[in-house]
């Protein structure tokens, strides 16, 4: 397949892979670092060259309760957003995920508030994670374009019908221009097929009624179904993945390994830093020292037993996250890993990192990699660690 | 364009009986009536609130059009998503079954359009989308237990705000919302009761035949909330129109006109002594708040009529 190589932002990249999709509507509010993204689909709109209807929204309360509209009415829907405009709209991603409608969402990853920060961090998307959508993450432009494209087939797989967020950190993707191959119109929207809608409020022959109350009798079985509809994501995600592999040459799975084949450390770690953390290992890698990367795409739902097997008789490792759980045990992706490994006698430990923007230099990799040969050589690891504050 | 009763009884029912509506409830008989107005070729969505809650329970639905229910405070959103869907489905030539026109209604109580939804109805309205929101007012949050809301009026018992030895009832007057959403410049606004059903069926015809967004305000007594006999909803809803608590009119395109005018209008004490509500304003030492009440129902009468003079 021929691909255009072109230089474009984080936000620039997911819009045209939403413009691709040919959604029938868009629901969109401002906020900061989402913004970019919705002024270049605007522009998109405005030139002719998307027939999108836009809906301008006064809040993301809103965006989600129209964008759940429109999609409970058959249309192919997707809305973006950040921290503050996530949080905002809290009640109504609930009732997407429960009303099994496929609406994608770009999620332009920033610190919530307080104190307002409109840098990144992972707080915004992990304070939803449970509920009830698919969230994948990206690496860089390239990254946010092709799960941009992928997110769709996914999320309107007819065993699936779960909306689906594609997360890119904010800023340090959004804003950063960069190079990536793009697939041409024809070929991105034959991937991602027409829209098939499962029900539709538009059709007056046969009425629905969506979204009713729903007590102790049968409220029960509907979360069951919704857990089961959860449970069949991965199998579509490996499957449009490799589909997506064999037409791109760009190869996805659950996670990307890097260095990880004879790795006695790894570190685990979500979204841009991940770049980072791959040069500082080829370093230490030009020493001998064995140290891996595990860079977790699909956070949720969570890949289990994949991952209990990436870290499998690993002499230590490493879990960074760019979100606090306050009063919990160590950050989500802690969390989630610990629980996996759990009757596994590899040793554990997590970072929370790069709150509010904070710069991930080189140097906290060092300190991880350090820590990972103490751990590997038998000291007893600091369970939960502050990196990059100040001192 | 008007309807007489006999047409209103041929068409066919759209919200069926047995729903769980409590005996007495005027707002099943507001459903019913817009219902049989708008026809089948309608998407109703509902907020959070007792005329939701009584229309469906999975898994049954007293709707025969599709009907939607999100939450309690997005009502407008939601319904604004399902217009803006319809329109762009049929201008891609998507829509499971080609048609030129549909019409989009949305309903919340009090509670879910004055407070609550305010900031989801303005959007939606300033936006311009083809929908007709409507209130069901029944001046307090009836779902939860009888709530006082920016709708509650001044002096009425509710259970945040009750009568009790130092404080009695509402200590504020109601919010005119009718006349905040007239300030949207939308093409239709109104106000309507049940009992009053040839004038609501016109509203509602009309209302669903302009180009862009129409509200109606609609008075609904609950005969839980405001303590009646379940016989004398209807009643009070013509009662409450001849006292001018709550006036008929219709705001077209910015013009005021208000569609029924009391030859003499009534006291509101007989009308207020009737609901439980308001009884310990007929306790010695509260005159004054009658007094008030009634001083207020005729200011605000002055203002409308004022309002309609001004555009004649
Ligand atoms: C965000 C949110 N807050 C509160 C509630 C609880 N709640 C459900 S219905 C309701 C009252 C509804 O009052 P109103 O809109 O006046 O309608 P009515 O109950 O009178 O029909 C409330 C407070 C809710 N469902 N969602």
């Amino acid at each position: 397949m021929e691909q255009k190589l072109v230089a474009l932002s984080g936000n620039e990249a997911v819009a045209y892979a939403f413009k691709q999709a040919k959604p029938h509507v868009a629901a969109a509010f401002p906020i900061t670092p989402q913004t970019e993204m919705m002024h270049k689909y605007a522009e998109f709109v405005a030139n002719g060259e998307s027939t999108t209807e836009m809906i301008l929204v006064e809040s993301e309360h809103s965006a989600m309760s129209a964008a759940v509209g429109s999609a409970a009415a058959g249309a192919r829907t997707f809305t973006a957003t950040s921290s503050a405009g996530f949080a905002l709209m809290w009640e109504v991603v609930y009732i997407a995920a429960s009303l099994r409608l496929p609406i994608c969402m770009g999620m332009v990853n920033r610190a919530l508030s307080g104190n307002i920060n409109i840098h990144c961090d992972h707080s915004d998307s992990m304070g939803g994670r449970d509920a009830g959508w698919i969230h994948l993450f990206s690496e860089n432009a390239q990254e946010a374009y092709d799960n941009g494209i992928m997110a769709w087939r996914i999320a309107e797989h007819m065993d699936v019908r779960l909306p689906a967020m594609v997360n890119y950190d904010g800023f340090i993707i959004s804003h950063t221009a960069d190079a990536l191959k793009m697939l041409p119109d024809d070929a991105a929207y034959d991937f991602i097929g027409k829209y098939k809608h499962a029900y539709t409020l538009l059709d007056p022959e046969n009425p629905i009624t969506v979204g009713p109350l729903d007590l102790t009798d049968y409220y029960f079985e509907h979360k069951a179904s919704q857990l089961a509809a959860y449970d069949k994501v991965p199998g579509v995600v490996q499957k449009v993945s490799e589909e997506f592999g064999a037409m791109t040459g760009r190869t996805y799975d659950f996670c990307e390994e890097y260095k990880m084949d004879d790795a006695e450390m790894v570190m685990v770690i979500l979204g841009s830093s991940a770049g980072t953390a791959k040069d500082v290992i080829d370093e230490y890698r030009e020493k001998g020292v064995k140290v891996g990367l595990l860079k977790i795409r699909m956070f949720r739902p969570f890949p289990v037993e994949y991952i209990a097997g990436k870290l499998a008789g690993r002499k230590a490792v490493a879990i960074l996250d760019r979100s606090a759980v306050f009063g919990g045990q160590g950050g989500p992706v802690f969390i989630e890993i610990r629980s996996a490994m759990y009757g596994q006698q590899v040793p554990l430990f997590n970072y929370i990192y790069g709150l509010g923007g904070r710069d991930f230099d080189l140097h906290q990799v060092e300190t991880v990699i350090n820590d990972l040969q103490k751990v590997a050589a038998g000291e007893e690891p600091k369970q939960i660690s502050l990196l990059g504050i100040r001192s | 364009m008007a309807v007489n009763l006999k047409q209103l009884t041929q068409r066919e029912e759209l919200l069926t009986g047995g729903h769980r509506a409590c005996a007495g409830c005027t707002g099943s008989n507001i459903l019913r009536q817009i219902m049989l107005t708008a026809g089948k070729d309608t998407v109703v969505g509902g907020a959070t609130g007792c005329m939701e809650v009584v229309t469906t329970i999975f898994p049954y639905t007293a709707w025969r059009t599709s009907f939607i229910h999100t939450a309690f405070e997005n009502c407008a959103a939601t319904i604004s998503g399902v217009e803006t869907a319809f329109r762009s489905l049929k201008k891609h030539g998507d829509l499971p079954r080609e048609r030129e026109k549909m019409n989009f209604i949305a309903f919340g109580g009090d509670g879910g359009t004055y407070d609550i939804g305010i900031q989801s109805l303005s959007g939606a309205m300033e936006r311009g989308h083809n929908m007709l929101y409507f209130c069901y007012d029944n001046e307090a949050y009836m779902n939860t237990g009888i709530q006082r809301s920016s709708a509650t009026p001044f002096g009425a018992h509710t259970s945040t705000a009750p009568a009790g030895t130092v404080k009695q009832g509402k200590e504020q007057n109601r919010k005119d919302l009718t006349k905040i959403m007239v300030a949207h410049n939308i093409p239709y606004v109104a106000q309507a009761t049940p009992f009053h059903w040839k004038d609501l069926a016109a509203k509602v015809e009309k209302g669903l035949a302009v180009d862009g967004p129409a509200f109606l305000n609609i008075l609904m007594p609950c005969p839980v909330g405001w303590h009646f006999d379940t016989a004398i909803g209807m009643q009070l809803c013509k009662e409450a129109v001849e006292s001018n608590f709550w006036p008929l009119f219709e705001v077209e395109n910015g013009i005021y006109k208000i569609n029924q005018k009391p030859k003499e209008r009534a006291p509101i004490e007989p009308w207020l002594k009737q609901q439980g509500r308001f009884k310990h304003l007929f306790r010695p030492g509260n005159e004054n708040m009658l007094e008030q009440i009634q001083q207020h129902v005729d200011a605000e009468w002055e203002k409308l009529l004022k309002l309609e003079t001004k555009d004649a």
